[in-house]
């Protein structure tokens, strides 16, 4: 696997985004460079607009840069298809949003079942990780709820479980505490923490909140659309 | 990998207000439908399950139906006499003239005048004519005015219930029986004496002549013998054959079925279209959240269009249960062969259902596809961003 070589996992390079808007251009993004390694948690802090959550969907292949190099996990994304990046975001991405993004009309079993439907996992082994991940984020008890059944902290905890039942080789978490109050964005953050440290997962959070940083081993900031030194 | 059918399943729940609307929209057309495609139905099976396969009709060569032809009585005398003709107990050839006529009588819901077939018979017809079951009253009596009604047309048309005296014709006659000819064409006729129609109508020849072959392969004889027999030059059919060849009267009724349909049908598509992109946009961050997931655009796209599908399907289970309480009721219109009223009943059959669903199926894919190609063509991060 990238990164476990001594690698790192991203290696970004001259990394460039403009938005056309009309006739003028706004660039999000400026010369980024940035190793992330195996095992990090890596905190991107800075105001509104100063493009952080911008370098997560390039990250996530959501998004393609108009300059520069984004290597993720030893892989090119700009050179992949539409198809082959959903295929590849399915199998080392898992994405935390601050909305949560559950799907209503789905329990929160069903919710975090979504990615393994995409795996070729017997019913039966669906169904060990799913109560596996949801052990971790210590909603055993919540399987057959709705989330309209589940506050806004066990929403995106079942957010959490979801984003991490398929093993992904990275999570990435967009704002993950923004919609929470101060008790549950704790529970996420520590939540986060223990992926990082009992499981090794590599994490890439996204936030403006200070506290937030508290619990990553790496923070960096952006302000308009450039990295700022360590 | 597809999304699970139960996502699109509980968002038809959830959201069953428009999915009521859709349905009933549907539902609507998919009703007419199978009511008008029935229409059609009940007169081709009233026509194609009538006669009997050693029956043989014989008519004037180029002639489409009974009352447009004309056998002189001369040749019956020379039919009579050919073989291959099975016998009744007497020993006497089940050779039948017929004398078809019109008579125009008014109907008993409106009172507008319709024209109904009338037939005199010779009392060997009766041996000949199968599935004919008097329901009530007597057969009629040879060499009077007497007249035996189905008992679809004796409701249909005033003035021929048991007992009642019409004009048929110049005279008065007795209605003295009412039979039911279980569906067949001849549910839509009035029974009387040959000789007594002859007389009354100024008739001097037969309409046609009736024969009951020995066996199947007497059939193709008879017709052989009939259209090479120069004396009489006259054609013959099976019975069978002739009816099913009036079912052309259920060609325009099938035609309009479908051209209504299809009007119908394109309005109820871009209702569903409209409820799809609705829902479409109503789900965007659930799009967005599925491509993050992995899910690619294809499966994003069958999602979509199964769900509108799914839509029609409703309505295609509505259009089926509007449509089935008018099973088996019985209704007319003019057979353009004869220009007279067939009656027939509505017949709702498993088929027609089943070419209902299909046509539901048909209209959920044309109102879908947009909708669900617009939601397929969205970038994760665009479907993300449209909250």
């Amino acid at each position: 696997m990238p990164g476990s070589d001594g690698k790192p996992v991203i290696e970004i390079r001259g990394l460039q985004k403009v938005f056309a808007h009309g006739d003028t251009e706004v660039a999000a993004l400026e010369n980024i460079d940035i190793d992330i390694h195996q095992g990090e948690f890596v905190c991107l802090m800075g105001p509104s607009g100063s493009g952080k959550s911008t370098l997560l969907h390039l990250i996530a292949g959501l998004d393609n840069p108009t300059g520069g190099q984004c290597r993720v996990l030893g892989q090119e994304l700009s050179d992949m298809s539409e198809r082959d990046l959903s295929r590849w975001r399915n199998e080392h991405i898992g994405f935390i949003f601050q909305s949560f993004n559950l799907i209503p009309v789905l329990t929160a079993y069903e919710n975090v079942e979504m990615p393994l439907l995409l795996t070729g996992l017997s019913r039966k082994e669906r169904g060990e990780h799913i109560e596996a991940a949801l052990g971790i984020v210590g909603l055993s008890d919540r399987l057959t709820h709705y989330p309209r059944q589940l506050s806004g902290g066990q929403e995106q905890r079942v957010a959490i479980a979801r984003a991490l039942v398929a093993d992904p080789d990275l999570v990435l978490a967009d704002e993950p505490t923004g919609d929470l109050d101060a008790k549950s964005a704790e529970e996420v953050l520590t939540i986060l923490r223990k992926l990082n440290q009992d499981y090794g997962k590599t994490i890439i959070m996204v936030t403006h909140d200070p506290k937030a940083s508290g619990y990553a081993t790496v923070t960096r900031h952006l302000d308009k659309g450039q990295m700022l030194p360590l | 990998m597809l999304i699970p059918l139960k996502y699109n399943l509980r968002h038809l729940v959830a959201r069953w207000k428009t999915t009521l609307v859709a349905g009933v929209t549907f539902g609507l057309v998919i009703a007419t439908f199978i009511i008008v495609m029935s229409l059609a139905r009940g007169v081709e099976q009233a026509l194609t399950t009538t006669g009997n396969p050693l029956n043989v009709i014989i008519l004037r060569p180029g002639v489409e139906s009974e009352s447009q032809s004309q056998v002189a009585k001369d040749m019956y005398q020379t039919i009579r006499n050919y073989g291959g003709i099975a016998k009744d107990e007497t020993g006497e050839p089940l050779a039948s003239p017929e004398v078809l006529t019109l008579v125009n009588k008014p109907r008993a819901t409106d009172g507008k005048a319709s024209n109904v077939q009338i037939r005199g018979m010779h009392p060997l017809s009766l041996k000949i004519h199968p599935a004919l079951r008097l329901v009530s009253g007597r057969m009629f009596t040879p060499g009077l005015r007497e007249a035996v009604v189905s008992k679809r047309i004796a409701e249909r048309f005033q003035g021929l219930k048991l007992g009642e005296r019409t004009r048929l014709g110049r005279g008065e006659w007795t209605i003295v029986g009412v039979f039911d000819a279980q569906g067949t064409a001849f549910d839509s006729e009035i029974w009387a004496d040959y000789q007594e129609v002859m007389q009354e109508f100024d008739r001097d020849a037969y309409s046609s002549v009736l024969v009951r072959a020995v066996d199947r392969a007497a059939v193709g004889s008879l017709k052989t013998l009939v259209e090479e027999d120069r004396r009489v030059k006259l054609t013959a059919k099976s019975e069978q054959l002739y009816y099913e060849e009036q079912t052309k009267t259920a060609k325009p009724i099938k035609a309009f079925a479908v051209f209504l349909a299809a009007i119908m049908a394109v309005g109820a598509s871009f209702a569903g279209m409209n409820t799809m992109y609705s829902r479409v946009a109503n789900r965007s961050r659930e799009i967005g959240t599925l491509r993050v997931l992995g899910f690619t655009p294809m499966a994003v796209l069958a999602s979509f269009l199964i769900e509108s599908v799914l839509l029609a399907l409703c309505g295609g289970i509505v259009g089926c249960l509007l449509a089935l309480p008018i099973n088996g009721l019985a209704t007319g219109t003019t057979n353009f062969a004869t220009f007279s009223e067939v009656v027939f009943y509505f017949a709702i059959t498993p088929g027609l259902m089943l070419q209902g669903m299909a046509f539901a199926v048909a209209m959920g894919l044309a109102g879908g596809f947009f909708p669900a190609w617009a939601a397929s063509r969205q970038t994760a991060l665009t479907a993300l961003r449209q909250l």
